[in-house]
């Protein structure tokens, strides 16, 4: 198409520099891509512009989550800087088609009609200029207070814009109600619009934050959050979906099978051509998930379930556990149900762990899980404990843990809290540590996939804070 | 179809256009993403859940550019022998026997030279795809199920579209494939592939657009059951299912309420139709009792038993 003006590469280079202060690996060649692809795309388009530069630069769907946060963030403030130094009112297309007095005239039904129309059709384009119409005529009206989140309400009961209303008769003439989404994205407009206008008001831009690690951290806080959850989880369950097949990429160490390939070799006159290895057998792992459901981590435990539920899928051999002060087995609670909040409720009701205080006792877990079930472990088998190893004061009869990680395999575990609260007040985290193949801070969705990077792998040594093995018998 | 193989498309509409004849309804990212691959010769990586439609797309860019596709199913283990070239062994073995044997026992023997040659190369996909005069659509289906040294493999032909076999030098490819590379993210690519590759996130459709596909595919299907088909298809994908239903399933089960002769999906109809989307057993309880309580109807009261569903 047209020559790229270099204010606009400038603005794309910004861009992508943003992008990889936040972790998006861009590298030159895919910033050549991008400026060979907006010349070649009618980049005047909204749509296509930033859909140019997400297929260059993001190539994930979590660099495209993170692309499209920066990507609002980082063009709104570049207009708004440019509008700043510039004159303001650069009006064009519709709004310059409309004179200033059928603006006057425009009465609040007509505005409110033909948003509903501009919404039911997702016209983005239309929005835009309608909100800023719907914005000025409040002005007129003098009922602007200056506060974004007070406006964005006033105007929205002003259009009568709600997803199932029947305030106005006129309003559903057009017989069709308009779903949530497509007025959320009318709003979103809107609240654009307000900010806009506030900051040619004051003249300066607010200061830019970087997006914050809570926006990427677990969600773990409150029920509606689950879908969140699960949305972390799925990832995490095609990785493990594959787990148990063999280490990719290692071809060392194949035994050669000799008498197929003689028998193969007689295609080719006895001269052995092909080598025939012999075939792998895949490591079915036995996993043992002990996973605290006490209050100490009650928001971290909800995340937790839900991520022993999606272990529950993708492995044949897995058996869960659930504990406060007692240990509970729960493997058949999740070979019965589907559903998750089934799950989490016949947990909590008949899981009967807690006894009377409903404080952890890991000591007693740990005696408990050793006696009960210690006979089932072998060279097979993986335990991996989530909780916070917070023991309220009571013994952490690390010699039980120890026992328990000695006649497994390997043992792991996980713990909700970031690795700089170990150890403080109640939590007993390094008497554990020694005798862990590996002990992860597990609060980001990161964190996660580390951990299942490593249980896939078998390698421990780069990723475990503590790496030690305990050998047997010196203890005890 | 109607394209000649050489023509490059102007504007994204066009390809959008291209690809509509070719029945493939492409929403707007994906048209113009398969317009950039065109103009910029680049690889597209197409990332997505299972069953939205990305092994389609290829087919559909092959039938609307007019190009032969040149598909790779890729598998654990599978390597270059499979995927690039091999050389006959056999046919090799008995060109030196039989020289051998036509020439006196102190004659030199057979070259190097005269046996490396393309006459006892084996073409696998990757190197047909290379060697064909005319342009192909290169399909590398799944990528993700292969090991990284065969990525690695895949970069030279990837950037350069080139391929180097030690006896016989570099072979260019003549002419610019399109390529696509699909994958189900059940592993990290590398960033290298990555970095060569255009990116393309391919999601379920939104209601409109299944409607239409539906509709495209199943053109007996009225408006209104489609409809119906979809919502009860986006209610049940909402659930955490093992295997949630691919559009082509989708498709499917609007053939077979034709053939049912159904006009509207209520329990019964949908009890007995249900197999046609769902193919887990414990999937098929959980959506024996999620969804067909909400199906509306009679409200039965066995909503939830689950062996009314196989």
């Amino acid at each position: 198409m047209s020559e790229t003006p270099s204010g606009m590469a400038e603005q794309i280079l910004a861009f992508c520099e943003e992008l990889r202060s936040e972790d998006v690996a861009i590298g030159t060649s895919e910033i050549q891509d991008a400026f060979r692809a907006l010349e070649i795309v009618p980049w005047t388009e909204p749509v296509d512009f930033r859909e140019s530069l997400a297929t260059t630069l993001a190539k994930s769907p979590k660099d495209r989550e993170i692309f499209d946060l920066v990507f609002d963030r980082h063009f709104f403030r570049a207009t708004e800087a440019a509008s700043l130094e510039f004159a303001p009112e650069g009006g064009e297309g519709r709004k310059a088609a409309l004179s200033d007095e059928v603006r006057e005239e425009l009465s609040m039904e007509a505005l409110a009609e033909a948003i509903r129309q501009a919404i039911a059709e997702g016209d983005e384009s239309a929005m835009n200029e309608l909100a800023r119409l719907a914005i000025e005529a409040f002005g007129r009206q003098g009922e602007s207070s200056g506060v974004v989140g007070v406006d964005m309400q006033r105007i929205r009961r002003g259009l009568g814009l709600s997803p199932s209303s029947d305030t106005s008769g006129d309003g559903e003439a057009d017989g069709e109600n308009l779903d949530r989404d497509q007025i959320a994205r009318f709003e979103r407009q809107l609240r654009r619009e307000l900010q806009r206008q506030q900051i040619q008001k004051q003249g300066q831009l607010p200061p830019a934050r970087p997006l914050s690690d809570l926006n990427r951290a677990l969600p773990m806080r409150g029920a509606q959050d689950l879908a969140a959850v699960h949305k972390a989880v799925a990832q995490m369950k095609r990785r493990l979906a594959t787990l148990g097949h063999d280490p990719r990429g290692a071809k060392r160490g194949r035994t050669v099978d000799m008498r197929r390939t003689m028998r193969s070799s007689l295609e080719t006159g006895g001269v052995p051509l092909n080598l025939k290895y012999r075939p792998r057998r895949p490591r079915k792992p036995e996993i043992y998930v002990l996973c605290d459901v006490s209050t100490s981590v009650s928001s971290a435990s909800t995340f937790f379930l839900s991520v022993l539920h999606a272990l529950h899928d993708s492995f044949r051999k897995l058996r869960s556990f659930v504990f406060i002060e007692r240990i509970s087995e729960v493997t058949h609670v999740f070979e019965d149900e589907r559903d998750f909040t089934a799950i989490a409720e016949k947990i909590t009701a008949t899981g009967g762990v807690a006894d009377i205080s409903g404080y952890t006792d890991y000591g007693r877990v740990w005696n408990e899980f050793y006696a009960d079930v210690s006979a089932d472990l072998g060279p097979r088998s993986t335990v991996i404990v989530l909780g916070d190893a917070r023991t309220n004061g009571r013994p952490p009869a690390e010699d039980a843990f120890a026992r328990v990680a000695d006649r497994a395999n390997r043992t792991f575990w996980l713990n909700p809290e970031p690795e700089l609260y170990w150890n403080y007040g109640d939590s007993v985290m390094s008497a554990y540590t020694p005798f862990c193949d590996g002990a992860f801070e597990c609060w980001k969705t990161e964190h996660l996939e580390q951990f299942v990077d490593v249980v896939a792998s078998g390698k421990v040594e780069h990723f475990g804070t503590t790496t030690r093995k305990y050998t047997s018998g010196h203890r005890y | 179809m109607a394209a000649t193989p050489q023509a490059v498309p102007r504007s994204p509409a066009e390809v959008a256009e291209a690809l509509r004849d070719a029945s493939y309804l492409a929403d707007d990212s994906t048209a113009l993403i398969a317009f950039l691959a065109q103009r910029l010769g680049k690889p597209v990586l197409v990332e997505g859940p299972a069953g939205v439609g990305k092994t389609e797309l290829a087919k559909a860019l092959s039938r609307a550019t007019g190009r032969e596709l040149v598909r790779l199913q890729c598998y654990e283990g599978l390597d270059e022998a499979k995927a690039l070239y091999e050389w006959n062994y056999r046919k090799q073995l008995l060109q030196i026997q039989a020289t051998a044997s036509t020439q006196d026992e102190g004659a030199t023997p057979v070259g190097m030279g005269e046996i490396f040659t393309e006459d006892f190369l084996l073409e696998r996909p990757l190197m047909k795809a290379i060697a064909n005069p005319d342009p192909v659509v290169l399909l590398i289906d799944e990528i993700d199920k292969t090991d990284q040294e065969f990525e690695a493999m895949l970069l030279e032909l990837l950037s350069d579209f080139q391929i180097t076999i030690p006896e016989m030098g570099q072979i260019s490819a003549t002419t610019h494939p399109i390529v696509l590379l699909t994958s189900n993210n059940s592993r990290e690519l590398t960033e290298a592939l990555k970095r060569r590759c255009l990116y393309l996130w391919l999601d379920y459709p939104a209601r409109d657009r299944e409607i239409e596909i539906i509709r495209l595919h199943a053109p007996e299907i009225d408006e209104a059951l489609a409809g119906r088909l979809v919502d009860v298809v986006d209610m049940v994908r909402e659930l955490d299912l093992k295997k949630p239903p691919s559009i082509a399933e989708a498709i499917d089960w609007a053939r077979t309420l034709i053939l049912m002769g159904a006009d509207d999906i209520d329990e019964k109809v949908f009890r007995e139709s249900l197999s046609i989307i769902i193919k887990h057993r414990t999937d098929l309880d959980l959506v024996a009792e999620k969804i067909v309580p909400r199906l509306g109807g009679s409200g039965s009261s066995n909503g939830s038993s689950a062996n009314g569903a196989g």
